[in-house]
């Protein structure tokens, strides 16, 4: 940071800049977001309003995607379908994320006896159906948005927590906790302000893995019609509607599975740039 | 070897399939509201005696209890949802249909992401490494639900070479298997190249290549032993895949298999029938990855000494 040297984290930037795929990835995922974001607010459609007048228009200069069975424009949709997509991919990532990471940190940093059973229970956790126990409690419970969050967030913490443990178990034994240690401060402190800084970046390449497979299984469940429930619609269930349209409208398909696979090919890109960016020891290879 | 087989038995696959009961029977049974009770407002007396018809209005644990007994008995409980049918009927007329659609796309899987690992793998940062490596991060993006569809528009219904719907003959087998396996074929084909990679380097394929062995030999004969590990390891989690993946595809191509009882039973809230289709598919997949962790320590006898050590 000073006389030439440079910050772990400008060194990884650098190394990121480099990487083409990884940096158009970035833009990609970036324009996407914003697409999302801020498209429907100047698009001249609303995503809900119908005009059946205009009903299964093909592509066209007024409606870029065309428009689906109730005229309303395709476009507009999947960027709406597309905030929810996103909503629900960061959101039960910020749930997996809140676990795993608790939970990996408290077993790897205890130790010992109380980690082996801790991590027992992950094991054991490992081995369940996890579409299926999301699928149970979407049967269960009430359908609701923030239930697809918690459910898919809630399953989703396993791999985290064991990617943090290790390296908690590892980092522990240095000398810089023993002071930390010796200075009497308490074990949240030593846990949160000084061990998890330290895994930072090997969470910040997981949850670039994370937020895709999240996106993959919202879409699935929404496809099954067990996501998101209508009148809200996401990739998933848009692509849904368009597959029984599929025959004369192809494009109501098209356009929302487009959109869902250039965002898993931009993350994927970009979650693989990190990993080389953030851990130089694995150079570049896989 | 059959200490090994004991020890995954009773220390893992056993334990698994206790909580995986244990945990859905509860989470079915304490949920809110009756199971009932979900379409329309049904009178007090029916919904009791509905109650007492499917044993629900006993205490809790004899109902735990009384539904484990049950399932170790093979009787998965009735239908809720459809009158007279239990649950065991009902995943037994639909599960063949769903193993083979799964063996045949794993099956699928494996050899195209076994071939194109091989393939990257031997052509290092060269064009065939280039074009399968790309070829599979293409198929890692795109999910069997949009494949599927896709697959269908072109070749089904544009082309009209293949059917588009049904299970009835091999013709039929076809598009379904290539949406299911194909993002599993993706996955094997980079973790292929990884683990053949890495085995390519090391110095007993250079005494191989000493000797004048041909390259085929090399890598068949001696490299895709130690190289396929990382695929088999992967094998347990993607049969998980591909068993829900299972669901889309038939939904999809109108297959009659157990992913398409267990959607509806899902959208019906039919909770003894899901809970049947998860115990089943824990029992699946615990089974399968059973039989994975045979194979890896027959293939490698480091893990099979290791397991004698820690006895």
């Amino acid at each position: 940071m000073n006389s030439g040297g440079h910050s772990l984290g400008t060194d990884a930037w650098r190394r990121l800049w480099k990487n083409k795929a990884a940096t158009a990835g970035l833009f990609l995922i970036t324009f996407m977001l914003a697409a999302c974001i801020f498209g429907p607010m100047i698009s001249p459609y609303s995503h809900e309003e119908m005009d059946l007048l205009s009903a299964h228009q093909s592509p066209s200069a007024s409606f870029w995607f065309g428009t689906d069975e109730l005229g309303r424009d395709l476009l507009t949709r999947t960027l709406v379908g597309g905030r929810i997509s996103f909503a629900v991919a960061f959101a039960s990532t910020a749930v997996s994320l809140l676990i795993g990471v608790t939970y990996g940190g408290i077993s790897g940093y205890l130790g010992g006896k109380t980690d082996a059973w801790m991590m027992r229970i992950v094991d054991v956790l490992y081995a369940l159906p996890f579409t299926l126990l999301v699928i149970l409690l979407i049967t269960v419970f009430e359908r609701s948005l923030v239930l697809l969050f918690v459910a898919i967030g809630a399953v989703e913490w396993l791999t985290m927590a064991r990617i943090v443990r290790g390296q908690i178990l590892s980092l522990r034994q240095q000398e810089f906790i023993e002071a930390c240690q010796v200075l009497g401060y308490s074990h949240a402190r030593i846990l949160f302000r000084h061990l998890l800084p330290n895994v930072l970046g090997t969470v910040i390449i997981y949850v670039t893995l994370t937020i895709p497979s999240i996106m993959l299984l919202e879409a699935f469940l929404s496809f099954l019609g067990l996501g998101v429930q209508p009148p809200m619609s996401s990739w998933g269930s848009l692509i849904k509607d368009g597959v029984g349209a599929m025959e004369d409208f192809p494009w109501l398909m098209l356009v929302p599975g487009g959109a869902l696979f250039l965002t898993l090919l931009a993350l994927n890109f970009l979650g693989d740039g990190l990993r080389d960016a953030l851990d130089p020891r694995r150079g570049g290879e896989g | 070897m059959l200490r090994f087989l004991f020890q995954r038995l009773f220390l893992q696959a056993i334990p698994t399939l206790l909580v995986l009961a244990t945990l859905s029977f509860l989470l079915v049974r304490l949920a809110p509201g009756s199971p009932f009770a979900s379409e329309k407002e049904l009178p007090e007396q029916t919904l009791e005696a509905l109650n007492r018809a499917y044993g629900l209005d006993r205490p809790l644990p004899e109902q735990y209890l009384r539904y484990m007994g049950n399932v170790l008995k093979g009787d998965l409980g009735p239908s809720l949802t459809k009158p007279g049918r239990t649950v065991t009927e009902l995943i037994g007329s639909a599960l063949p249909v769903s193993l083979q659609l799964g063996v045949l796309a794993l099956g699928y899987a494996l050899i195209v992401g076994i071939l194109l690992g091989i393939l990257a793998a031997v052509n290092p940062n060269r064009f065939g490494d280039h074009v399968s490596m790309g070829v599979a991060l293409i198929g890692i993006c795109i999910p069997g639900f949009v494949l599927g569809p896709l697959l269908a528009l072109v070749f089904g219904l544009n082309l009209e070479w293949l059917p588009v719907m049904g299970w009835e003959s091999p013709v039929h087998w076809v598009l379904p298997v290539i949406s299911l396996g194909s993002i599993y074929a993706a996955y094997i084909a980079r973790l292929a190249r990884g683990g053949m990679m890495e085995e390519l380097s090391k110095d007993y394929i250079r005494t191989a290549r000493a000797k004048g062995l041909s390259e085929t030999r090399v890598v068949f004969g001696h490299a895709l032993r130690g190289g396929i590990q990382p695929v088999i390891s992967f094998l347990g989690p993607a049969a998980a895949g591909l068993l829900t993946g299972a669901f889309v595809v038939e939904v999809i191509f109108q297959i009659p298999g157990l992913g398409r009882v267990i959607v509806n039973a899902a959208l019906n809230r039919d909770q003894f029938l899901v809970l049947g289709c998860v115990l089943l598919f824990g029992a699946l997949m615990v089974v399968f990855n059973t039989l994975v962790d045979v194979l890896l320590a027959l293939l490698n006898p480091r893990i099979r000494l290791e397991a004698k050590e820690k006895t």
